[in-house]
Parts: C-alpha cells; sequence; structure tokens
C-alpha cells in the first residue's frame, strides 16, 4: 500500500491504464497523429474515423444518438455552452432561467453572468437532504422561463437528482432542460430518452479518462437549438469551433465504454468499501453526514466532525488525500455554499471532509484510513475549546461570539 | 497550501496544551474568535505576585496556523510582564511562523487572546 492513499476522486481520478493504452496510439509520428478535419488523406481518414468511434462511446453510455454529441474541453466549457447557448438562441422566447444553490461554479457563475446580460434567474434552495423539491421547481416555471439547469450528482455531497422526474415536469411545461452530469457519468445509469433531457454536460476526468476532454449533448429530436459560444473552423456542427484533440477523445470513449461495461459491479464493490468505512467511523460522537443516506453515489461520504476545523483535520490527516469541499473552492477560507445552502450551521460546514473513493480504492487503504481518523479526531478535539464546552454542557449557540 | 516548518512543528507539537482553573483569583482567560468563522482560541495565564506570568495554557479550534499561533504565544508570554505580554504583536509571531498572507488573521486572534487574557486577569484583581 502506497502513502498518501488517493480519498479524492470526486476532485479527479486517474487515467485508467487501459485508457492511456489507447490515447498513447494517437500522438507519435507512428501513431494515428492526424487531423480529424484533414479531408485530404489516410491520417486525417483514420483520425476521424477514431473520433466518430469515441463519440459513440460517449453516447451509448448516455443512451443517445451519437450525432448529438458535441467535443468540448471539459464539463465546463459544456455547461457554458448549454446554458448560454440555449439563453442566447431563445431570449427572444423569454429571460428566465432556474437553477440551484449547490450547483458547481461553472453554472453558477455563468448563470451570473447571463443575469448581467439582462437575464433573471432563479436559484432554487435544496431540501436539507441536498436534493430539489418537484414541487418548488414546478411552482418556479414561468411563461419566460426558457431553461432549467440542475445536476444529476452533486460533486461535494454526492446526492442523485430525481432526473427523470424532474424531466417529466420541464418537458410538459416546454421549458429545456440541461443537466451536468459531471459527477455521474459511470456511477448512475443515464437515459436521455427516458429522462427526458435536452442538453448534458460530461467530463472526461471524472470518469477515468483524461483530464482537458468532455462533450455536451445537444437533443436534435425534438430540436434543441444553441448558439456557438467558441467561432472559428465550424467544427462540430458549427456549434464548437477548434481542431479536435484526438487522443483525448480516444481516451474519452474509451473511458466510458469502460464506465459502461464495469459501472454495476465497480458500484457494488465502492457501496461495500463505503459501508466499511462508514461503519467504521459512525460511532463517533458528533459526526453527522451531509446529504441523503440513500439518494447519493456510492463512492462519496460527506461528514462533518463536529468541534474539529476541516482544514486542520486535513492537515492532521496527510496521509490522506481529502478535501474539505470541492477542489475549486478550497482556496478560499470560506465554508462551503454547498452546505450552507443545505442548511448547515457555519460551524458545520467549517468541519466537513469529503471522502471519495474510486475504482482503485482498496479494502486495506480503507481499513487504514478508519483509526487514523479516529486518532486524530481524538487528537484535536483534545486540543479544542469548543469540544471542553460541549463535554461540560455548555451551549454554544447561547454564547456570544464577537465574529471577526 | 504548504505550510512552513515553524507551523508544522508547533502543530503537531502543540507546547502548553490544557485548562487552568478560571475561577483562579491569579489566572486570567481569553476567549476570542467564533466557531461560524472556523477560529475560536481559549488562552489563559497565571500571574504571580510579582506580576509576572509563570503559566500559560492553550486550546484552540482553527487551522494548523491558528494552533500554532497560539501555542507559539503560550511560549512568549510565559516568564514575561503582564505589560511586556501585551506589547506582544500580531507581526511578530506571523514573522516568527512564516505564516502567508491568508493566515495573518490567526495571528491577529492570538494577539487579542492575549489582550483578552491580561484583560480578564486586571479585571479579577480590581473587582477582588
Amino acid at each position: 500500500m502506497q502513502l498518501p492513499i488517493y480519498l479524492d476522486y470526486a476532485a479527479t481520478t486517474p487515467v485508467d491504464p487501459r485508457v492511456a493504452d489507447k490515447m498513447m496510439e494517437y500522438l507519435t509520428p507512428t501513431g494515428k497523429f492526424g487531423n480529424p478535419a484533414s479531408r485530404s488523406h489516410s491520417f486525417g481518414w483514420e483520425a476521424e474515423a477514431a473520433v466518430e468511434d469515441a463519440r459513440e462511446q460517449v453516447a451509448t453510455l448516455i443512451n443517445a444518438d451519437p450525432k448529438d454529441i458535441v467535443w468540448t474541453s471539459g464539463a465546463t466549457e459544456a455547461d457554458n455552452l448549454a446554458i448560454k447557448g440555449a439563453a442566447h438562441f431563445y431570449q427572444k422566447k423569454g429571460k428566465h432561467l432556474i437553477t440551484s444553490k449547490t450547483e458547481h461554479k461553472a453554472v453558477l457563475d455563468t448563470c451570473r453572468q447571463l443575469e448581467r446580460e439582462g437575464f433573471e434567474v432563479t436559484y432554487l434552495d435544496p431540501e436539507p437532504n441536498g436534493l430539489i423539491d418537484l414541487n418548488k421547481l414546478s411552482d418556479a416555471i414561468r411563461k419566460d422561463t426558457i431553461l432549467v439547469s440542475l445536476m444529476h450528482v452533486n460533486n461535494e455531497i454526492g446526492v442523485i437528482a430525481d432526473i427523470a422526474a424532474i424531466g417529466e415536469l420541464t418537458r410538459s411545461k416546454g421549458v429545456i432542460f440541461h443537466v451536468d452530469a459531471a459527477q455521474s457519468t459511470g456511477k448512475v445509469a443515464i437515459d436521455v430518452e427516458n429522462m427526458q433531457v435536452d442538453l448534458i454536460s460530461m467530463s472526461a476526468h471524472k470518469t477515468y479518462g483524461p483530464k482537458g476532454i468532455g462533450a455536451l449533448y445537444v437533443r436534435r429530436k425534438p430540436r434543441v437549438r444553441i448558439e456557438a459560444q467558441l467561432h472559428g473552423g465550424g467544427h462540430e456542427r458549427g456549434m464548437r469551433s477548434g481542431t479536435l484533440a484526438t487522443h483525448q477523445i480516444v481516451g474519452m470513449g474509451e473511458a466510458f465504454r469502460l464506465a459502461k461495461l464495469e459501472m454495476v459491479e465497480e458500484n457494488a464493490r465502492l457501496l461495500k468499501l463505503r459501508n466499511q468505512f462508514w461503519n467504521g467511523l459512525k460511532d463517533l460522537e458528533e459526526i453527522y453526514l451531509n446529504g441523503d443516506e440513500e439518494h447519493r453515489v456510492s463512492g462519496n461520504l460527506n461528514v462533518s466532525f463536529a468541534f474539529v476545523e476541516g482544514e486542520s483535520l486535513i492537515m492532521a490527516l496527510k496521509e490522506l488525500a481529502v478535501s474539505s469541499g470541492s477542489a475549486c473552492t478550497s482556496a478560499s477560507l470560506e465554508p462551503s455554499y454547498v452546505l450552507r445552502a443545505i442548511g448547515r450551521p457555519d460551524e458545520l460546514a467549517h468541519s466537513s471532509i469529503r471522502f471519495s473513493f474510486g475504482r482503485f480504492t482498496t479494502e486495506e487503504e480503507i481499513a487504514y484510513a478508519i483509526p487514523l481518523i479516529r486518532d486524530k479526531i481524538a487528537k484535536l478535539r483534545a486540543l479544542s475549546p469548543l469540544w471542553d464546552m460541549y463535554k461540560e454542557g455548555i451551549d454554544l449557540n447561547a454564547i456570544k461570539w464577537d465574529s471577526h | 497550501m504548504a505550510y512552513s516548518n515553524q507551523v508544522l512543528d508547533h502543530y503537531e507539537n502543540p507546547r502548553n496544551v490544557g485548562v487552568l482553573d478560571k475561577d483562579d483569583q491569579n489566572v486570567g482567560t481569553g476567549m476570542v474568535g467564533a466557531p461560524a468563522c472556523g477560529d475560536v482560541m481559549r488562552l489563559q495565564i497565571r500571574v504571580n505576585n510579582d506580576g509576572i506570568i509563570e503559566e500559560a495554557k492553550f486550546k484552540t479550534y482553527g487551522c494548523g496556523s491558528a494552533i500554532a499561533s497560539s501555542s507559539l504565544l503560550t511560549e512568549w508570554v510565559m516568564g514575561k510582564t503582564l505589560e511586556e505580554a501585551a506589547k506582544i504583536k500580531n507581526t511578530e509571531l506571523a514573522e516568527e511562523l512564516a505564516l502567508p498572507p491568508v493566515k495573518i488573521h490567526c495571528s491577529v486572534l492570538a494577539e487579542s487572546a492575549i489582550k483578552a487574557a491580561i484583560k480578564d486577569f486586571q479585571d479579577k484583581q480590581a473587582n477582588s
């Protein structure tokens, strides 16, 4: 077993060696390095064939038509393209969008930008379990609502939204439905037909593919239109110009092919590991699981350890690679906006750690992590004045703290 | 974020962790910060009849830099008069621990903690 142990699969995953091998075939002079847009020679043709194979592999995972897949640089670009693209195209119809407060920044900041451009955005409050109440969503839809954007699996707390139920609602109301599926591909089954989704953002590097590549599903039947955000050579049916990164695309295709093949088995294995982990910790005093216990991906546990500050715990757990929320926000000192949005008090939000497991996590690693965490929690609580006060029966909420 | 060796040393081997009897006439207690902000420091000093801090204890809820700032502070105040201890500046703590800009507030909190402990002790003396 190697230290540190990687328990941050929600931030990124390593490239599966089988995927890396495949990618290597598309880089060097002896490989298929051609530009897929070159029509005049075999270098271009074979690269194009590889790109189209990958397109089919990605489409297959979500039961889509390969023609509906648009390559992007990742889920962030796909979110931008979907939301800005649809908003710009349909703005004559209406200028109202709906999303939730626990979306990824790639969705939230895109919506903020649209607000600056004159659109109106409703940010729904999730329930304490992290999920959106369908009735509240229904009530928020107006005559001028053009788009609903909600994530499939939350990146911090791992909860799984009922996309099919939301899709049924948005379709019946004639509103376009965009889903950020960066955290769900290969973890939860996706079927664009059953779920009645119009736009889906995907990323390769959360599913054992390379960083720097993603895709947007854009429904053609019934047709959903988006305005391009990147202009140039008119690649990807004009929706996203730029030379296609063959090796990255091949990597994403192979990663998604493996995901489809191994998802059921992998989920069962991860669930076992997660149960092993949680069973080893849950009897600790004053610890809280963040997000719904049932409706969550098998590789995620987000836990608040009361009276212990998250950053110092991460420092104490230096043999474990974990995070106190999303990697995108861990540079800031603010507690997680996701935990705040589900109603966790600031002090519990400051005390949270996200553990995420994946394809290369072993039972041995989990067995190593459990006593380590228990020991460090005990050490930090012995150092914590708040723990002393809790033990003396003092109500911390009754104290007037000087906020700084 | 990478931590300095000084922070790591104090974090892994914190000095003078503990509790003094807050009702003792010769003990001053300073508790600063707030749980919602992610750091709370409790600093306690025992002052002898010559007005010298003969013992200092702390407990801190907070990041590694907050723990290190309070640990270092307990080392510095011991053996000092109240007047000398009150002169300790957060910048000196920050410099000794090589705190990055985003962690300067930890040293500010430590300075507030010793000032609050001294005030608590002096209030007790005045009321006795």
